[in-house]
């Protein structure tokens, strides 16, 4: 009697973990399927409108005369500032706290504010945008100003996957060099950075790729959604593509959904194929060590 | 013969030195350049803090902060202009609840399931989707819930308005599921497999060994991680702006239109309120607000997962 008892509460603990194993696989599989429904979603919407005019038109009045190619251009403008200028301060700070600072309470308050950073609403930065560079410095509402802030933005993703990617080389490969004689900024130029570089690069790009799909800062910063002529210097008005789907998606008529659903399809394919590159270098060079 | 080669020697020594010398200044002079680099992220929170510190002075010192944070009517734009905060928080505040009513158990389960139950090819193959579920533009996010999600809630009950605080949050909650479940998993990686094998020999399940012994050894991290989430779907904006709508109110009812703090500088800062008119500093004392509320979230997160850590070596 006592060992069919047993047995039988055995079972149930058994069924138990069975339903909650089901249970813990349908919620990660909840975000598998959120992720193909909206995927789902877009294609269907905005593939039958997307076409070679679309990405060589200008904004325009008229659903079937859109286009998205002032925002292609307004966002590769932005990037081509605030990439090289994030990434150079970005690791620049990443080898000071890592092969340079001593641990005292300065580089502690810098490590901590990074952190802190990092957790601050992206709308703040456009505030914080607005007043210094827009005002302040009296950017107006440009190409400029607009990439600066965006490379406040990003800075402390970067910093932070960076210092990962540095702390990653073994002491022994630091000690080596020191010992043929190199002082230490040989020793970061030649061994440290060059071993770290992979990692550092795909954090670097999973960063850009946040400020290419970043919106909110950039609306406060006064970047304008209606623009015919395209950025020719980084003082000029400029738009990116997420507030040109942003204006779309926001307009009452249905067919605009359509033209927004198809500049998020441009938005995600060039997002995704950075996020590719990215994995691709982590993995390749993840296998070596 | 043999002085012209001394002479080359000399020559060749003379310009290794003088290398030599060249690099040992660089080693001087580098680390002090890559200081000053390093204080650019320390300028950039002096800024945000000054900046949202000068600009909200001139607006308290036309509206009472009192009158600010108890203020149930939030009208800076009408003829006659109430400033009061709350509406917004309250809009904020909805979000947020749905959202962790979406995201925290599921992004909880779903790091069980990656960190205890998962082969490793399953994981290997289900990470990476989640990741590019974190990569995608909150913009992207905003569209799905106002063409996707809303049409369904019009659906069931259909004296929903197109835009709601229900859409929005559901949608802010699928998008820090991600976060939740990476971080809560990393915190349970990182309990030694030492526990569980103690806890297998006598006899127990998986789910009792993920439940009695990983989650609480692991408690700590993922409390931080639901925290972290909340302190993100506060910040969220353009899911909000889009499908949340923009009508401050205070009622409570999430098939409504509402607005959040977010949605709100959004919103007035394409406008054309004048510079430095009191309804142009409104978006300054929100931010503050804002900005205040989810750094201490974020500092919470922070200490719960120092403080009430679990050691194990």
């Amino acid at each position: 009697m006592k060992q069919l008892d047993a047995e039988r509460q055995m079972r149930r603990r058994k069924r138990k973990n069975t339903i909650f194993h089901a249970l813990f696989l349908s919620s990660t599989l909840f975000g598998v399927i959120a992720l193909g429904m909206l995927l789902i979603q877009i294609l269907s919407d905005g593939l039958g409108w997307l076409n070679w005019e679309f990405l060589t038109n200008n904004a325009s009045r008229k659903a079937e005369k859109s286009g998205i190619k002032a925002a292609i251009a307004g966002t590769l403008w932005m990037m081509s500032i605030t990439a090289p200028l994030s990434f150079i301060i970005g690791v620049s700070t990443a080898i000071y706290l890592e092969e340079y600072a001593k641990k005292n309470w300065f580089n502690r308050f810098i490590q901590t504010n990074i952190a802190n950073l990092a957790g601050v609403p992206s709308i703040v930065y456009g505030l914080l945008g607005l007043t210094i560079f827009v005002r302040v410095f009296g950017f107006g509402k440009s190409v400029l100003a607009g990439s600066l802030t965006m490379t406040l933005l990003i800075l402390p993703i970067i910093i932070v996957a960076s210092q990962e990617a540095i702390k990653a080389i073994p002491v022994t490969q630091r000690n080596a060099s020191f010992a043929l004689g190199a002082n230490r900024w040989q020793t970061i130029i030649r061994v440290v950075l060059p071993s770290a570089l992979p990692g550092i690069m795909t954090g670097s790009i999973l960063s850009f790729s946040r400020a290419v799909g970043e919106t909110a800062p950039l609306i406060v910063v006064g970047a304008v959604a209606y623009i015919t002529t395209l950025p020719s210097g980084v003082f000029d008005k400029f738009t990116v593509m997420p507030i040109q789907i942003y204006t779309w998606a926001n307009l009452p008529q249905e067919e605009f959904h359509h033209v927004a659903a198809a500049g998020i399809i441009v938005l995600l394919f060039m997002l995704l194929s950075m996020n590719a590159i990215a994995i691709f270098l982590r993995n390749k060079y993840q296998k070596k060590n | 013969m043999a002085r012209m080669k001394q002479f080359k020697l000399g020559k060749e020594h003379n310009s290794f030195m003088q290398k030599k010398k060249g690099n040992n200044s660089l080693d001087r002079l580098m680390p002090i350049i890559l200081a000053i680099i390093a204080g650019i992220s320390v300028l950039t929170t002096i800024g945000i803090v000054v900046i949202l510190i000068t600009e909200s002075a001139g607006f308290f010192q036309a509206v009472s902060i009192i009158e600010f944070l108890t203020g149930t009517e939030w009208t800076p734009l009408f003829a006659d202009p109430k400033f009061g905060i709350l509406p917004l928080i309250m809009g904020t505040f909805m979000i947020t609840l749905v959202a962790s009513i979406v995201a925290l158990p599921i992004g909880f389960g779903s790091a069980i399931y990656l960190s205890e139950y998962a082969p490793k090819k399953v994981r290997n193959f289900l990470k990476p989707i989640l990741e590019i579920l974190a990569g995608i533009p909150t913009i992207v996010y905003g569209f799905f819930a106002l063409t996707f999600i809303t049409p369904i809630i019009k659906l069931v009950i259909p004296q929903t308005d197109l835009f709601n605080a229900l859409s929005a949050g559901i949608v802010v909650g699928i998008m820090i599921i991600p976060m939740i479940s990476s971080l809560s998993e990393d915190a349970m990686n990182a309990v030694p497999n030492s526990l569980r094998y103690a806890a297998y020999a006598m006899g127990s399940t998986k789910l009792e060994v993920a439940l009695k012994v990983v989650v609480p050894a692991a408690f700590s991290g993922i409390v931080a991680s639901f925290v972290l989430g909340l302190s993100r779907a506060i910040g969220e904006t353009m899911i909000v702006t889009l499908a949340a709508g923009a009508l401050p109110n205070i009622d409570f009812d999430f098939l409504k239109s509402i607005q959040t703090m977010t949605a709100y500088i959004v919103t007035t800062s394409q406008g054309d309120t004048a510079y430095g008119s009191v309804e142009y500093r409104t978006i300054y004392a929100v931010g503050i607000t804002l900005f205040v509320i989810t750094l201490l979230m974020n500092i919470l997160a922070g200490y719960i997962s120092r403080k009430f850590r679990e050691e194990y070596e």
